[in-house]
């Protein structure tokens, strides 16, 4: 029962994992853009979150209404100076970019916040709790309700890529940047249309983190950055549906992990991790029309 | 040139020297050339002489190091190209260039995302090419070659242009597909198009161009309306063989000055 309970809880982390991933998995996907900050940016989610809570006191719950605005016009901004800026540059320089962009984010925060952990929504119900299937299965409704945001989250993003306006211009340029400027789309545009829908996703990574567990300015890149890429790379690049498969797998691999020493949590994700770049390197999904 | 141009009108795009560097190579050498509305002026050429590069700069994809584009009259030389392709100047690249995880309508929309008022639509392109419309659904990638090359004329068209630039588009197509291509020409035309190709295949151009010009090495070696030129003018401009001969049809020659044509 409890291989039982390890697994469930994995496969619900596999949620929190997956929403981590989309976003970098988005930029990759239509960019090239390989987002070192991703973590970290998720971080400055998760203190805006806090900001919007102390402020207005609304529930933790709810600060995601402010919180996706704000990151999306950020996203948008910093796509079309910074990372355009490094892209018209080459694609090699987006990742010192993106790298320099982390370490500013997280000495910055460390300066002029703290090094002090934080985390959200403390002592709401919804957050803290959870209910028992029999005896030994415990589902928390946070792990439940990120779970179900995520594929939200992805069906979401399905449904807008495949049939609005946007959405096909997105994957226009993703597929001919060249071709799609003959067709009148200003690509760098769309890119920043991409990189606000990347960054809002990042945004709800930071605060279902945010009320999952602690965050503090290092957690970018300690936590987020590395679990997304692995489910990234489990899951196959620029797949949607995949981040959601590899956030399962790693999510499941810690969680059994943990339940044969709990020390080896992390370290079984990652061996899967190695696993699957050393024989699957395209990822579980296998690759359609690169997209 | 000067005949066209009595007619009274216009030029509707017109290049003026036009220099163009690939890194150290030059690739186009002060090349002018004036074209006039309802034209279908060809640009011919060997493989290497600048036709695509002549082609690419005007639709935005290349900055030329000197010299200037003019459309209806108003400095393009530094408009973007997506600019240029909503204004009215819409190229079918070389290659096709579709987008490839699209389906064929899903291309077509796309290039009718900032389509310009005007004759064609979706619809309108199924009508010309009737087999398109059953296989909408379908990948771009799953088409042969010239379907995909008509979809490509395709989502230049929905786009409504006023100048349309089509780059070898005979490249890789059976001589039979080529063909029945520029069959199509007419149609297109009679919606009161420009059209400006560049050919590798000397004897399509001939058939169906109104006005051409030869391109060697970057420069113009021979321009004149098809009916003007003989075989031999043809022939020598377009492999830069005996000069002397050509030196004889001096009327011919619109290369800008006579440098350009020394090498």
């Amino acid at each position: 029962m409890a291989w039982v309970n390890a697994i469930i809880q994995g496969i619900l982390t596999g949620g929190l994992y997956a929403l981590f991933a989309c976003g970098l998995s988005l930029m990759f996907g239509v960019m090239k853009v390989v987002n070192l900050a991703h973590g970290d940016l998720a971080v400055i989610g998760a203190y805006v979150a806090l900001g919007v809570i102390t402020v207005t006191h609304i529930p933790a719950l709810w600060s995601f209404v402010i919180v996706v605005p704000i990151m999306a016009v950020l996203g948008y901004a910093l796509q079309r100076t910074l990372i355009q800026a490094a892209l018209d540059r080459g694609v090699l320089i987006t990742l010192l970019v993106t790298f320099g962009l982390s370490v500013v984010i997280e000495s910055g925060l460390l300066q002029f916040i703290n090094a002090d952990s934080h985390s959200l929504g403390v002592g709401e119900s919804i957050i803290t709790g959870s209910f028992s299937i029999g005896s030994q299965i415990q589902i928390p409704y946070l792990l439940l309700l990120i779970f179900a945001v995520a594929v939200v989250v992805l069906l979401g993003l399905q449904y807008f890529l495949s049939l609005s306006r946007y959405g096909r211009m997105i994957r226009a340029v993703a597929d001919d940047q060249e071709a799609a400027q003959l067709s009148g789309i200003d690509y760098r545009h769309v890119f920043g249309i991409a990189a606000a829908i990347a960054f809002g996703t990042v945004a709800l990574a930071g605060i279902a983190y945010g009320m999952y567990s602690q965050f503090s300015p290092t957690t970018g890149t300690d936590t987020i950055l590395l679990f997304a890429f692995a489910a990234v790379v489990i899951g196959g690049l620029g797949s949607l549906w995949g981040t959601l498969l590899g956030g399962i797998v790693l999510g499941v691999a810690q969680q059994i992990g943990a339940q044969i020493n709990q020390a080896d949590q992390v370290l079984a994700g990652y061996i899967v991790f190695l696993l699957v770049l050393a024989l699957r390197p395209q990822g579980l999904t296998a690759r359609r029309a690169q997209s | 040139m000067s005949e066209r141009a009595d007619n009274g009108s216009t030029p509707l795009l017109e290049v003026r020297d036009l220099t163009v560097h690939h890194g150290q190579l030059r690739a186009l050498d002060r090349v002018s050339l004036r074209v006039f509305p309802g034209e279908v002026y060809a640009i011919i050429g060997a493989n290497g002489a600048g036709k695509s590069t002549l082609l690419r700069t005007i639709a935005g994809l290349h900055r030329p190091t000197d010299g200037a584009i003019l459309y209806d009259g108003k400095d393009m030389t530094k408009i973007r190209p997506e600019r240029r392709a909503t204004g009215g100047i819409v190229m079918v690249p070389e290659g096709r260039r579709l987008f490839g995880s699209l389906t064929v309508e899903e291309n077509l929309k796309v290039g009718a995302t900032y389509a310009r008022k005007g004759p064609w639509t979706i619809e309108r392109v199924y009508e010309i090419f009737a087999w398109m419309k059953d296989r909408r659904t379908q990948r771009t990638a799953q088409l042969s070659g010239g379907e995909q090359q008509a979809v490509a004329i395709g989502r230049a068209l929905v786009a409504n242009p006023r100048v349309l630039l089509l780059d070898e588009l005979s490249l890789g197509l059976a001589p039979v597909i080529v063909q029945r291509i520029y069959a199509m020409l007419p149609q297109i035309l009679a919606t009161g198009l420009t059209v400006l190709l560049v050919e590798q295949d000397v004897s399509q151009a001939l058939r169906v161009a109104s006005h051409i010009q030869c391109l060697l090495e970057g420069h113009t070696t021979l321009e004149g309306r098809p009916s003007e030129v003989t075989a031999e003018q043809v022939e020598a401009a377009y492999f830069g063989l005996g000069q002397a001969a050509a030196e004889g049809s001096e009327a011919l020659w619109h290369g800008s000055t006579p440098s350009s044509r020394a090498s």
